[in-house]
Parts: C-alpha cells; structure tokens; sequence
C-alpha cells in the first residue's frame, strides 16, 4: 500500500504498513500541533475464544464516498490539518489491524476530538461487514446498539 | 426499465445472489421493488416481505428509503447494519 500526499482514503485487501502511515500522518512542516493516531485490530477476548480469524466485505465505491463525506463533516467541525484513514478487507488474523485513523490539528483537543468523531461514524455509516471464522465455522458478526448511540451523540 | 440490483454480506450469502439485472415498471420506489423481490420465495421472501430496519438500501451508493422512488439503470444496493472498523 503506497501513501500518497494527496489521498485521504486507503482500502486494502493487503495488510497495512503501519509504518508508512505513521510516518504521512506525522509529516508535518509546522501546521499541525497534535496528531492523534487510533488503530483497531483484530481481537480475541472471552466471548470471541475460538476466533481463528475474520473476513472483512466492503462495498466498493460506496464505501470510499461514504469515508470522503465523514472526512468532510469532520473538516466542517473542527479544523484538521491532515487525515488519514485505512481500513483492510479480506482476510484477517487474530491481532491483525483492521482500521487505521490518523487526525492533525493545531491543538490536541482538536485531534482527539477529530480522530473519535471519524471512528464513531465510520463503524456506524460505512459499508464494511465482518465475518468472524471459528475453524470451519463462520457467522456474520451482527451490529451493536452501543456504536449506534456512539454516533448518535454527535447528531 | 432495468435496475441493477446488489446484495452483500449476509444477505448475498442468504440469497446466493450477489448482482442481478431487474426489469421494473416506471415509478416502482424501493418498497415496490422489495413485493417483488419477495415473490422469489424462499429466503427472498424472508427477507423482503416485512422488510425491517435490519434491511439497509442505498440507491446510486447514497443510503435510502422504502419510499425512494427508482429510476432506469439505479445501482440499488440491499446489506445488513454495517459492522467495520
């Protein structure tokens, strides 16, 4: 996955280099005071004990307009000074990053602030569903009430 | 007029359906389209017949409604609540 100075969005059916996006979300020639970076990966607590391994779907072209709109509303709210924002689809491995967020402003509360709102509209607006793999078994994993008022508190 | 039709996710899985070209009449909206849709029987008519606020459908990749009225060529896309991040 190559990073490019203008482009906001990256979905990769490859894993991410967390690398190469640390190092374009922390470029910054003096018009950013804080950056915050979130990443979510992919976990195995007690309900999930078993858990092999997950599938991510995506509906292309919808889902890139949907992160471009969240990333505009965010721009509208605060003012950010860079946004990054990646998310695999494909298969994945227990531990592995799923989605990557990285928000610049001129304060931190800004970037924190920036970097939540992204996160809390992204699990509830755009078209990515998770498949979770037990062995053979798998099951669609369904949606939770709690991301719902995640993004509802920002209406 | 023609519409094309998209399903994912579990409902692709449901319906071992992942695209499929509609013809329709003139004026038909969303919910028109999903009577229809549910005559296929079987686990098109599960899905569609009282199709609920876990049916999510954007048409031309914007999220719309059962009234949406559709319109030759639409892309009409039908997914479960997405699950990301």
């Amino acid at each position: 996955m190559q990073i490019l100075p203008e482009q906001e969005i990256y979905i990769s059916d490859k894993p991410f280099n967390l690398t190469s996006l640390n190092h374009a979300i922390q470029t910054n020639e003096g018009e950013s005071g804080a950056a915050v970076i979130f990443t979510g990966a992919v976990r195995v607590s007690v309900e999930e004990s078993g858990l092999t391994g997950m599938t991510l779907e995506h509906y292309p072209g919808m889902t890139e307009k949907q992160l471009a709109d969240i990333i505009d509303e965010a721009r509208e709210r605060w003012h950010l000074t860079r946004i990054l924002v990646a998310h695999r689809v494909g298969y994945l491995e227990p531990g592995d990053p799923i989605v990557f967020v990285g928000v610049c402003g001129l304060h931190r509360a800004e970037a924190f602030i920036g970097a939540q709102f992204i996160m809390d509209y992204l699990k509830q607006k755009a078209t990515f569903w998770k498949k979770e793999h037990y062995g053979e078994s798998t099951h669609w994993v369904d949606a939770k009430s709690s991301d719902a008022q995640a993004a509802e508190r920002w209406a | 007029m023609n519409v094309n039709l998209l399903f994912f996710a579990s409902f692709k899985e449901q319906l071992d359906c992942g695209r499929l070209d509609f013809e329709l009449t003139e004026g038909t909206t969303v919910a028109g389209l999903c009577e229809q849709l549910a005559t296929k029987g079987g686990n098109w008519q599960s899905l569609f017949s009282a199709a609920s606020q876990s049916v999510k459908v954007s048409v031309n990749q914007e999220m719309a409604d059962m009234q949406t009225p559709l319109q030759a060529n639409d892309e009409v896309a039908f997914f479960p609540p997405v699950t990301g991040g």
